[in-house]
């Protein structure tokens, strides 16, 4: 891009004592940034529109009489910034005394603490004792519908979550009511924000404990939690995620900025939708059926070297079921080992629903595939089957003969006999389903969360995630378990990595690992497309 | 008698008519020479009209004293398909300000002509008159003779066959202080919440509906259309180099006639508060002036002796706005008063701006405190401190405004809080080391 245009006009500027270029009509705030210097804010959002209402990011220009809110005023050739000087440090210092005298300091009781703008800029350049000898004015708490509960006393009137219902969600739902001091954010009617597929956001944006997740309510506090970059597993639009955790457990999602896939938002059906992460009773072991017709836990080794065997012993095309959920790799991976013995075929079961489209950035929408990875599955050569509610479809599949995989497909509507009379029925996922027992090898692999991998998404964008939680017992990623029996019965180098799972695969057209970074990069096939 | 008072001293000009009711109908104005001005503006090209009334040195009227005709000026040159504005800001809702309310009940169609011409001037198709929503009476009246002149053939799509086609619109305001700061208007009569604007942009480039737009109070636009009739050099026989013409004031308070008075923008202060208003009614001393509504710094009453226009009232460290005199005698409480006005910035602040939303409650409980002798020892420093943070930070200047009598009286009758203070400090040591942030009752 940069060589087809002439380059942008910039400006000459001194920020706290670094001179840069900056383009021309860069806003002060995000050319402070690129001299290093974080200019504190709240209405600011750069998803939203800027009214420069907070006062917090007022800075001193030289020469121009006034501070100046750095959100809205831009560089001008020359300008000398300050966002550090003994003027800028003072009004900031001022502003954050007024949102004290009426916030109630309840910081040991509230969710954001550890996470709050207010708390973190207050501690880093706020008076150490407030002057306000007055009783606080008390407004209490409301419930907004939906996801969300309000507590007023900790609002600084940012109203961040209006602009966002107005000019993103484009479903005005919240409003400020009354005016002055008096001034507090209100739902219109009785409904609130029950039904809007993004209210959630205005939980991520509210840069205080204003607005809080009642699902997130006293769960966990922030410093408690890790996170870890990741993709939303619950449709196929791949919002890029962080999984926020805490014991092993996955406590919330929250949005990552992508502003090529779903720029700061995500939906309440894919952020709520994260217990299933946490399911328990999963397969913690090889599990090989033995001469008594029974299942028992083996090593690794002994259940690869026997797979091995068995798969060498087998002929013809195979069969397979694979599971929208898993990786690339994993997928990829299985279509390799499927390619070794024979070829074959194999389907891919996927649950839909309507989709819903988000108004103010209309490339980001909760899709009709309710899954993370069926352009993968696609790519890899798997064809859809079953029904609408991703159930179904496996009639005639689990038939006679011949070897059988199933790849994290949990069989849950499977008849009870599925795959009973298949010569090898290989089994690799995370619940031993009714079905699952059937298998002749039952190998537990790790969800996305407990693994490194990636997933391409509806625009086919090919995206990583992040180990976020330990995998159970000897649970393994699947393309690391398929890559070492791949190595087994083929004379293939050892799959040692997710990138070197990734490499493996020609189906990525020439794309390279390094290339993804957090943000991803289009399959090449697509990207002329998509750009 | 006339209207409720004048005096000898008086220049009527614009006020000429007031307190004659024949003056508000149609027939009566044109018989006192009404709608001349009109006729003769539209036959001039509106650049002729702007630098006619920029060579008057006509300030705006309606408190920041912003020459009329370089606001005129600043309009983008008009291009085919982009509508201009003018709107009239008739909301004058600073406390002791009454004069645009008697423009209009007695003179609506001088408003009228005022509109029609700053309309011409800056090429607008449509001028809005945005009138405070309280004004029930002069509203009726301006109504009234909007549609009269709309009968006459005076406004509407080909004025007087002239082929210049103006329209005005009286819209009510609904009853918000800030609605008077000319983008806060602008929000209201575009239907949002009366919040003022960031600016830049400023209205000439993005008003009313996003076009260009000029804001002028009422007093500006009548005193422009005499302009346009008489000359600019006619209307610089009255006041000061940089001060011309003349200006309404309003006088409210402790004087023998308050009112409205029309006099030379120099006259001395001095003799017009107790010469021309008769002084307290009964002869106490002056204790305090506002010279220029509730907005401005006070004055005590040994700093009366200067001329009221603009500069002489800056460099007395207060300010001319737009002519609302409030007098207070020695039975005055200050602080009372004061409160009284932080009460009323505190409940008129729209609430955009952090420092204003919180500064002007804060400030005003302090404040509440003093009134009922319960000060505290560092409450003087804590109000001058609110008052610095509460200024020149805000998008509009009404934080600015609450903070002017805070300082001012502070700096002038720090005696008079000092008599409030409670007998012993709430608390021991005062210095609430220890109690962040804490509240005491």
């Amino acid at each position: 891009m940069a060589d087809q245009n002439p380059a942008p006009e910039t400006v000459h500027v001194t920020i706290d004592g670094m001179e840069l270029d900056v383009p021309k009509g860069t806003r002060i705030l995000d050319a402070a940034a690129m001299a290093g210097a974080d200019v504190p804010h709240y209405c600011y959002h750069p998803g939203l529109t800027a009214p420069a209402q907070c006062r917090m990011c007022l800075v001193e220009i030289e020469k121009v009489p006034k501070l100046q809110p750095a959100c809205v005023a831009t560089v001008a050739e020359g300008n000398v910034i300050h966002t550090q000087s003994p003027k800028a440090l003072e009004a900031r210092q001022g502003v954050l005394e007024f949102y004290l005298v009426n916030h109630p300091l309840d910081c040991p009781v509230c969710d954001q603490s550890g996470e709050c703008k207010l708390q973190d800029y207050t501690a880093a350049e706020g008076r150490a004792i407030g002057r306000s000898l007055e009783p606080k004015r008390v407004l209490g708490r409301d419930d907004f519908g939906g996801d969300v509960l309000f507590y007023a006393d900790r609002c600084v009137m940012c109203t961040r979550c209006v602009r966002f219902m107005r000019e993103v969600a484009q479903d005005e739902r919240l409003a400020v009511v009354q005016r002055g001091h008096r001034a507090v954010i209100d739902t219109f009617f009785d409904e609130g924000l029950e039904g809007n597929l993004w209210a959630d956001n205005v939980v991520d944006i509210c840069p205080v404990g204003a607005l809080v997740s009642k699902d997130f309510l006293h769960k966990a506090r922030a410093w408690d939690l890790d996170r870890i970059p990741s993709i939303c597993p619950n449709c196929s639009q791949g919002c890029n995620v962080r999984l926020e955790v805490r014991d092993n457990q996955v406590m919330r999602l929250k949005p990552r900025t992508n502003e090529a896939v779903n720029s700061h938002w995500m939906c309440d059906y894919g952020r709520l939708n994260y217990e299933w992460i946490n399911r328990g009773a999963r397969i913690e072991a090889p599990l090989v059926r033995g001469e008594d017709g029974a299942l028992a836990a083996v090593s690794w080794s002994d259940a690869l070297t026997r797979l091995a065997a068995a798969l060498r012993g087998a002929s013809g095309p195979s069969r397979a079921v694979v599971s929208p959920f898993m990786a690339n790799e994993d997928l990829g991976l299985l279509r390799r080992v499927m390619e070794a013995t024979g070829g074959g075929s194999g389907v891919y079961r996927c649950p839909t629903g309507e989709e819903v489209v988000l108004p103010g950035f209309p490339t980001l929408a909760l899709r009709t595939d309710r899954a993370a990875n069926p352009a993968g599955a696609e790519l890899f050569g798997f064809t859809r089957t079953g029904g609408a509610d991703g159930l179904g479809g496996l009639e005639t599949i689990g038939g006679d003969g011949g070897t059988l995989w199933v790849l994290g497909d949990e069989l849950s509507d499977a008849p009870a006999d599925f795959g009973a009379s298949a010569g090898v029925f290989v089994y690799v996922g995370h619940f031993l389903s009714p079905a699952a027992r059937n298998a002749h090898f039952v190998l537990p692999a790790t969800t996305f969360a407990e693994m490194e991998g990636t997933f391409t998404n509806v625009q086919r964008r090919v995206q990583r995630f992040w180990p976020a939680l330990q995998a159970p017992g000897m649970a393994r990623p699947a393309w690391q378990i398929l890559g070492v029996l791949l190595a087994g019965i083929a004379d293939a180098p050892a799959i040692a990595t997710a990138s070197d799972a990734f490499a493996s695969l020609p189906q990525f057209g020439g794309l390279a690992w390094a290339e993804l970074g957090q943000q991803g990069a289009p399959l090449p096939s697509y990207a002329q497309a998509g750009d | 008698m006339a209207y409720p008072y004048t005096h000898p001293s008086e220049t009527r000009v614009i006020s000429r008519y007031f307190g004659d009711p024949e003056a508000r109908t149609l027939k009566g104005w044109e018989q006192r020479g009404g709608y001349q001005a009109m006729r003769k503006a539209l036959g001039m090209t509106p650049e002729a009209i702007v630098d006619v009334v920029k060579a008057s040195g006509l300030r705006g009227r309606g408190g920041a004293g912003f020459p009329t005709g370089m606001k005129w000026g600043f309009m983008p040159k008009k291009a085919p398909g982009t509508p201009h504005y003018l709107v009239c800001n008739a909301d004058e809702s600073e406390p002791g300000t009454f004069k645009d309310r008697e423009l209009m009940r007695w003179t609506p169609h001088a408003l009228v002509e005022g509109c029609v011409i700053g309309a011409h001037a800056i090429h607008a198709e449509h001028a809005y008159i945005y009138i405070r929503g309280e004004f029930f009476e002069a509203a009726q009246i301006m109504a009234r003779a909007i549609e009269e002149a709309y009968e006459a053939g005076y406004l509407g799509k080909d004025i007087l066959g002239t082929g210049i086609g103006i329209d005005v619109t009286l819209h009510l305001g609904a009853g918000a202080y800030i609605c008077g700061e000319e983008t806060g208007l602008l929000n209201s009569l575009e239907g949002r919440r009366g919040e003022p604007r960031v600016k830049p942009p400023y209205p000439a480039i993005a008003g009313a509906f996003g076009k260009p737009t000029a804001v002028n109070n009422v007093e500006s636009l009548i005193a422009a259309a005499h302009i346009v009739q008489n000359g600019a050099d006619w209307y610089k026989q009255w006041g000061t180099e940089k001060s011309t013409g003349t200006k309404l004031f309003c006088v409210s308070g402790h004087v023998k006639r308050p009112g409205n008075y029309e006099v030379p923008l120099g006259f001395n202060f001095k003799e017009f508060i107790y010469d021309v208003c008769g002084g307290t009614p009964d002869g106490r001393p002056i204790k305090a002036v506002i010279p220029g509504g509730s907005s401005v710094p006070i004055l005590t009453g040994d700093e009366l002796d200067i001329a009221m226009d603009y500069e002489a009232m800056a460099a007395a460290g207060t300010m001319l706005g737009c002519g609302s005199v409030i007098v207070m005698d020695d039975t005055t409480n200050i602080v009372k008063q004061v409160r009284r006005m932080v009460d009323f910035y505190a409940h008129e602040s729209c609430g955009q701006c952090t420092p204003c939303r919180e500064g002007t409650a804060w400030a005003a409980k302090i404040l509440r405190r003093f009134e009922q002798g319960r000060g505290q020892p560092d409450d003087i420093d804590t109000l001058l401190a609110i008052s610095e943070n509460m200024s020149g930070r805000t998008i509009c200047v009404l934080s600015d405004a609450a903070a002017a009598p805070i300082t001012s009286s502070i700096e002038k009758f720090r005696a008079d809080y000092e008599a409030l203070m409670a007998p012993e400090p709430a608390l021991a040591g005062a210095g609430l080391t220890g109690a962040a942030h804490g509240s005491v009752r």
